[in-house]
């Protein structure tokens, strides 16, 4: 199949698939029958990206496209619970929430009784509860003509998770989010986080699989609105399979001095793409996008992120590290745009690669669009091998080559798990990219 | 059979693709330290590189024998493993790796490679806080990332702080009073003299003198244009001291490069 008939069969499935549920799903409340459809003629129009595109030149959809995801059926077995727990992390958190091919599963949640007031709840059960919640900011920040993926994720919008946190309101313990692939599935999971004025959460949004061999498909997309004052930690977690697909939509708003801290790790996949998109829409808001991405084999890792400085005193921090290994592949785009009004901000950008094959390859590129005279701006990309010095260093020393590049390695990734706010987290993800660079030495 | 740890014969070396060591000899045996001096670019360091298995050092010529067995075939980690310790001029930061981690995990390989059994967390930070203390180190030095922000004393404490976790039976001391001052030079000359022992042999280069005043060696080399080219007791760093490499450099004056 080539390329262009993936590209229009691709479409025309889903489509199809999305009006066989149109006509299953029972009636609804009109607006999100709307928003369905309006997302569904959205994707029927603009297609699935294609590589002729800017923001897709590097990152052939192919692959993805040519495999004819289905919707897991309901009443796929439950997964062993122990087996959750050894590739899921468990967190001291007020809340776990578990999700099953994009379902939340009532069975393996658990939250304390004040998270149970805040939620999260599901989706699902909010639409009825409380629609006028969800009316007001579903899709609202994501432009779906733009986001072909997130358009294909609207048009199934069924379940997902909602966090609301009222005005004032601290969260100390995170919320955990744990969406699991048991099936060789599509899934399209869904994530509102509404902060209220001088409110604080930390959300962790967790994407594992029962089983690494199966080839499943994740489409997220998560909304993020921060109001006023409010602070947000949110750890975005991708480890799923390694012959999984996987694309994120992650798209934030930050009110005034809103602050927001996003930890992107990636430790996998045939296919991954993400999109980070913030928008400082408030005075004095600040963001922070850290992440870390580690591919080997023939896996790809796509981090987009963009950052609008659209009003004055806006302040943005960005280091994103990856480490390829195989003939595995990097892109990293890095779009920061200050607007002509935005006097005052100040933007750092910083992309650093490790490449431990000859084989393996990085296409970054920074983007900064500046409008205004009187900001601050830096960006900064590096990439490189493992030092010599430092790996003969740890050889005179007794510790093994293969060893020596592991600790070398893992030493590269650390400084973004040190920023991670929850420390079993951060520990179990080192322990993973430990294995995951085992994995790939051999 | 020589019963000599190490013996060098003949050793000619290059560090990238210039020809450094021409023909270097030299015997050491358990229970002695030996002083190895000589201006810049004598090869001090290249023999140091040639001992340690320096991937950028080319072994061109001769055999270095230790224990009786040839090195040339050996990597890094397996001298190491067998018991020689290269304190390095130019310590390496490595950052994200906390020392305590670095020298817990180099201590297990080695443990490993002898058979013995592994330290916990819980024995190694035991042992390791004992031999920080008799270095006057801080404890803070074991979470700090390795040699990262360190001082050039910290840095040369750090190293006599792994030789004496790793208790090796050949050590190179690499110019490692270099950049200290009197008190940190005082501190890891009685570190490096708290080692000395009969089954354990030293080799201490440096540049200067004054480090001898604190480690005295049994027998003192002078390196010159990449071969040992006079030999003595401890006096002879002292005439070297008086009168200067210069000295050396005329009496080899007559000789062909």
């Amino acid at each position: 199949m080539s390329a262009s008939d993936a590209w229009s069969s691709a479409r025309d499935h889903y489509l199809a698939r999305c009006e066989e549920q149109r006509r299953q799903l029972p009636a609804e409340t009109p607006w999100l029958s709307r928003l369905r459809e309006t997302a569904a003629r959205s994707l029927a129009e603009t297609g699935f990206p294609q590589r002729k595109q800017e923001e897709w030149r590097y990152t052939n959809p192919a692959p993805l496209l040519r495999i004819p995801f289905e919707l897991a059926e309901a009443g796929l077995p439950l997964p062993d619970e122990e087996r959750l727990e050894q590739v899921s992390t468990p967190v001291h958190a007020c809340s776990n929430s578990v999700f099953l091919n994009g379902r939340l599963s009532e069975k393996l949640s658990a939250s304390d009784a004040l998270a149970g007031r805040l939620h999260p709840l599901s989706l699902a059960s909010v639409r009825r509860s409380a629609p006028e919640l969800l009316e007001a900011r579903l899709a609202q920040l994501v432009d779906l003509k733009r986001h072909p993926f997130a358009a294909l994720n609207t048009a199934f919008l069924d379940d997902g998770a909602v966090i609301v946190v009222p005005d004032g309101v601290v969260l100390e313990q995170p919320l955990h989010l744990t969406f699991a692939v048991t099936a060789a599935r599509v899934q399209h999971p869904r994530v509102l986080i509404a902060l209220g004025r001088g409110s604080r959460a930390t959300v962790i949004q967790d994407h594992v699989s029962t089983d690494p061999a199966l080839v499943s498909f994740t489409n997220a997309v998560t909304e993020v609105f921060c109001g006023p004052g409010s602070s947000l930690e949110l750890m975005l977690i991708q480890r799923e399979a390694s012959r999984g697909f996987h694309v994120s939509n992650l798209q934030a708003r930050l009110e005034r001095d809103a602050v927001l801290s996003t930890h992107t790790i990636t430790l996998g996949g045939r296919l991954l793409r993400n999109d980070a998109e913030i928008e400082l829409a408030g005075e004095g808001a600040s963001a922070s996008l850290r992440g870390l991405f580690a591919a080997s084999g023939d896996e790809l890792v796509d981090n987009h992120t963009s950052v609008d400085h659209a009003l004055p005193h806006g302040t943005s921090r960005e280091l994103y590290k990856g480490i390829l290994t195989g003939s595995a592949q990097g892109v990293f785009r890095g779009r920061v745009l200050v607007r002509p009004r935005s006097q005052k901000s100040d933007a750092a950008q910083s992309n650093r690669n490790l490449l431990l094959s000859d084989r393996a390859e990085i296409s970054s590129k920074p983007q900064l669009e500046i409008h205004a005279d009187d900001v601050k701006c830096s960006h900064g990309c590096t990439t490189g091998r493992l030092d010599e010095d430092a790996l003969f260093y740890l050889r005179s020393r007794g510790i093994e080559l293969t060893e020596a590049r592991g600790l070398l390695t893992r030493g590269f990734a650390r400084e973004i798990f040190d920023a991670i706010p929850v420390r079993a987290l951060a520990e179990a993800l080192d322990d993973e990219l430990g294995r995951v660079l085992a994995e790939s030495a051999r | 059979m020589s019963d000599a740890m190490l013996e060098i014969r003949g050793l000619c070396a290059a560090a990238g693709d210039q020809e450094i060591l021409r023909g270097l000899d030299l015997e050491v045996r358990a229970g002695e330290v030996h002083a190895l001096m000589g201006p810049n670019g004598s090869g001090k360091s290249t023999l140091a590189g040639a001992l340690a298995g320096r991937p950028s050092v080319t072994l061109t010529g001769g055999q270095i024998l230790y224990q009786g067995r040839s090195l040339a075939e050996l990597a890094p980690e397996e001298r190491a493993r067998e018991g020689i310790f290269l304190a390095f001029q130019y310590p390496v930061e490595i950052p994200g790796v906390t020392n305590s981690y670095f020298l817990k995990a180099a201590l297990n390989a080695q443990r490993r490679h002898r058979g013995e059994e592994e330290l916990d967390a819980f024995d190694f930070l035991a042992l390791v806080k004992q031999k920080i203390a008799a270095l006057k180190m801080d404890e803070k030095f074991l979470s700090r990332a390795v040699n990262e922000g360190f001082s050039g004393g910290e840095k040369k404490r750090n190293e006599v702080l792994q030789m004496a976790l790793l208790e090796p039976r050949l050590a190179i001391l690499d110019e490692t009073d270099s950049g200290l001052d009197i008190d940190a030079l005082r501190t890891v000359a009685d570190g490096v003299n708290a080692l000395r022992s009969p089954e354990r042999a030293m080799l201490v280069i440096t540049h200067y003198q004054r480090l001898l005043d604190y480690i005295v060696p049994d027998r003192v080399h002078v390196l010159a244009r990449g071969r040992i080219v006079r030999s003595g007791g401890r006096e002879l760093a002292l005439e070297l001291e008086e009168r200067g490499y210069a000295w050396v450099e005329e009496q080899l004056a007559g000789e062909p490069a």
